[in-house]
């Protein structure tokens, strides 16, 4: 490992004092903010009680990005927000600015730069998203290019406001799950389909057993032996794909081209507003990776968000929309055809029946 | 356009309307030699439907056991650029604030040292930095820190706490949710940089109950902005609302507990004692409401993703912690009860399992007698249904206990 020598290790500072990056009007009035009025769907602005005024401008960005590519951000922000800028949790970049003049030259700029501005109120927001192929080992499908062809065609929702409500759409490319997709109002997820292959000689050399073993959810995997050393075997029949055990032990990979793609889920949400957060609901239990553009997946997407915007009353989540409709109607308008991997027989399972004789007939 | 390789599936990327993530890594690429060769890799992972990356590795700089994340290519020979091309997280500034300066900075160091290709930010918050050569970890991590950044959490360690805008650009704050995530990362640096855990465990602090960071789904300890008093009126505003839009069909009809009624002549009225601080009615018309003043945080356990027991959200554990006030004394009560928390996990919990399947798998009303908190109906949604209860007392003839 290279050293630097003569100069002296710094180590556990933690994260820099964010005091240090605040605009001077967010500073001046920190905790004193009064109200906020969106303006279009690309800027807002925030009016303090003193009456000072931030206006916000929102960018949408690919979340895989270059060193140029901060370094446009940074040019813009210098120009026109003394400096100051911000991301979101959604990978959206959010320029502040105290001068309401600049906010139209900087969205030119912008323009010029072939980037989105928009994102904010009744919109689809800019999708979260994993690795995928491009930087992560566990990977069933790809997440970057799955995404860049889903905001291609849902470009215009991003930059007009023209749904019932905010639209959250999260991309994991396995079941690790890196971002909460699990409640997200439309979840795409990379699955495998087929047990992992055991290569003994790897489980052997580089694997843990008691860890192996106890990876699996479905209790599948069991202690064995292989030229007299402690390995493991697996009941195919069992199995649920997770890749949980190819997360601990190497010698059991999971990724296979003929039966890796994406499921597709609905109706979850994190916000407590009117209803109570909820898990996304399977809707599509398997889509083929087809790279470059997912065509099969951007057609799922596109059907919800259609249905949705067709039969949602203003302010309704997709969930809510679900719920009021019931998820028959759901499967009749989008076309989707439910199977018996809809229903759910892991644990906690038993409470999504229906127990009621209350059925839309 | 790669200089080394053809990449006709991915150039089909390049088109349409939104940002190209092909493109961003073309232009680090024209920065960083290194990053041609994963152009190559990806149009190969694109052709064969397949991932290219190799199972793990360990990797580190000196004295830290977390914050790098070892990447390594399974074609090493065709892809000598990318044969080490491992993750970098660098711990965000609290609420993803910058100035332009320190962002050139952040990213000069990747372009001289590395692979010139970052997330802003990875899901848990980090800046990461994709793509350092095992070589190179030590300078990077010595340049950081240099310039007042520090690595992220990763593997069986606390992960980088994350938070949402807070009081620096939000009316609906009910804590400064940034002061919090950054005193509670500066107090737990240790377990951060150096992993002792059974597996991952994650903060997320949200002001109000929009919870803009998603803890509830995915913080091991979600901090969720509340208030005790009533919710900030301004009746003009009210009325100025009620010309816009029907009042009642898009406010008062959706209120989750009907605590709230309106007509032309009394204005808004609200019940507070019945409100959930569910945010709708604000969110609604932020220029009308706002929480109250008397500002504080629900304090719920055990969220996570599906490994390894299914997906979980969090569960209520604490109503109301007044944060504000446990603020002035440095998050000690807080600290606390992360302790508490932290110690019942390493003398219960198995190797990767989360806090909050370990709660599921001891009982919930274990785990808080263990910890020191009361049973409150604040933490269920109904009482038990079924009658299999393990009472833990029965007497005996004579009046003796069992």
């Amino acid at each position: 490992m290279a050293e630097v020598s003569g100069v002296k290790r710094i180590t556990d500072i933690g994260p820099h004092d964010y005091n240090d990056f605040l605009h001077p009007v967010i500073k001046k009035n920190y905790g004193k903010w009064k109200y906020h009025e969106i303006l279009s769907p690309s800027h807002m602005v925030h009016v303090s009680e003193d009456g000072d005024k931030i206006y916000t401008v929102r960018v949408g960005s690919p979340r895989l990005v270059s060193s140029s590519f901060i370094k446009d951000l940074c040019d813009l922000a210098d120009k026109y927000s003394g400096g100051y800028l911000r991301f979101t949790t959604r990978n959206n970049v959010e320029f502040l600015l105290d001068k309401e003049e600049n906010i139209k030259p900087l969205l030119d700029d912008v323009g010029k730069l072939n980037l989105p501005a928009g994102g904010i109120g009744n919109v689809v927001a800019n999708i979260v998203h994993t690795q995928g192929w491009v930087h992560c080992h566990t990977a069933a499908s790809d997440a970057s290019g799955v995404v860049k062809s889903l905001m291609d065609e849902l470009y215009e929702y991003y930059v007009n406001a023209q749904l019932p409500t905010k639209v959250r759409i999260a991309f994991a490319c396995c079941l690790n799950m890196c971002g909460a997709v699990h409640c997200s109002d439309i979840a795409v997820l990379g699955i495998h389909r087929r047990p992992p292959r055991l290569i003994p000689d790897r489980i052997v050399n580089l694997c843990e057993i008691p860890s192996t073993i106890a990876s699996c959810p479905t209790n599948v995997i069991r202690p064995d032996t292989y030229n007299g050393k402690p390995s493991v075997k697996l009941i195919e029949e069992g199995c649920v794909f997770c890749g949980n055990c190819f997360t601990v032990c190497p010698g059991m990979p999971i990724a296979d081209p003929l039966n890796d793609g994406v499921s597709i889920w609905v109706g979850g949400k994190v916000s407590n507003a009117r209803s109570k957060p909820a898990f996304s609901k399977l809707a599509v239990p398997f889509l083929e990776n087809d790279p470059p553009r997912w065509p099969k997946v951007v057609e799922a997407v596109k059907t919800i968000l259609d249905a949705y915007k067709k039969g949602a009353h203003n302010g309704e989540r997709v969930g809510e929309w679900i719920e009021r409709i019931g998820w028959p109607k759901f499967f009749k308008v989008t076309g989707f055809e439910f199977t018996k991997y809809h229903i759910d027989d892991f644990r906690l399972g038993e409470a999504t029946l229906n127990y009621s004789a209350q059925i839309r007939q | 356009m790669s200089k080394k390789h053809k990449t006709p599936l991915l150039d089909e990327l390049k088109k349409g309307k939104w940002p190209s993530f092909v493109n961003e890594i073309e232009r680090a690429a024209e920065k960083s030699e290194m990053t041609d060769d994963l152009l190559g890799q990806v149009e190969q992972s694109y052709e064969e439907k397949v991932v290219h990356w190799k199972h793990g590795g360990m990797v580190g700089v000196k004295g830290y056991g977390s914050g790098i994340v070892g990447r390594f290519s399974d074609l090493p020979e065709k892809y000598p650029g990318i044969k080490e091309f491992h993750t970098v997280r660098i711990n965000q500034p609290s609420g993803f604030f910058y100035t332009s300066d320190v962002l050139r900075s952040i990213v000069d160091i990747g372009e001289k040292h590395a692979s010139s290709l970052f997330n802003f930010h990875g899901s848990t918050g980090d800046v990461q930095l994709l793509g350092a050569k095992t070589a190179e970890l030590e300078t990077i991590f010595q340049e950081y820190t240099k310039l007042g950044f520090d690595l992220g959490g990763s593997g069986s360690a606390l992960r980088t706490p994350s938070c949402c805008v807070g009081k620096a650009r939000c009316e609906f704050a009910n804590y400064d949710a940034m002061h919090a995530c950054n005193s509670i990362t500066q107090a737990f640096q240790d377990e951060m940089h150096r992993p002792i855990f059974n597996y991952k465990f994650k903060f997320k602090f949200s002001a109000c109950g929009n919870d803009c960071t998603a803890s509830i789904a995915r913080a091991d300890l979600s901090v969720i902005g509340t208030w005790k008093d009533s919710i900030r009126i301004d009746q003009e505003a009210v009325k100025d609302y009620a010309k816009k839009f029907d009042l009642h069909k898009y406010v008062t009809d959706k209120c989750p507990t009907k605590c709230m009624s309106y007509n032309a002549e009394e204005g808004l009225k609200i019940d507070d004692s019945n409100c959930s601080k569910c945010m709708h009615c604000i969110n609604t018309m932020p220029k009308a409401l706002r929480p109250g003043t008397k500002g504080g945080a629900t304090i719920l356990i055990g969220s996570k993703a599906p490994m390894v027991s299914g997906p979980r959200l969090s569960m209520v554990l604490v109503p109301f912690y007044d944060i504000e006030e446990d603020a002035k004394n440095d998050y000690e009560w807080f600290k606390d009860l992360i302790s508490k928390i932290w110690e019942f996990w390493d003398e219960y919990g198995v190797n990767r399992e989360r806090i909050g399947e370990l709660i599921q798998r001891v009982g919930i009303g274990n785990f808080i007698e263990s910890i020191g908190l009361e049973p409150l109906p604040e933490m269920v949604a109904s009482p038990r249904g079924n009658p299999f209860v393990l009472y833990e007392e029965y007497v005996e003839a004579g009046g003796e206990q069992g």
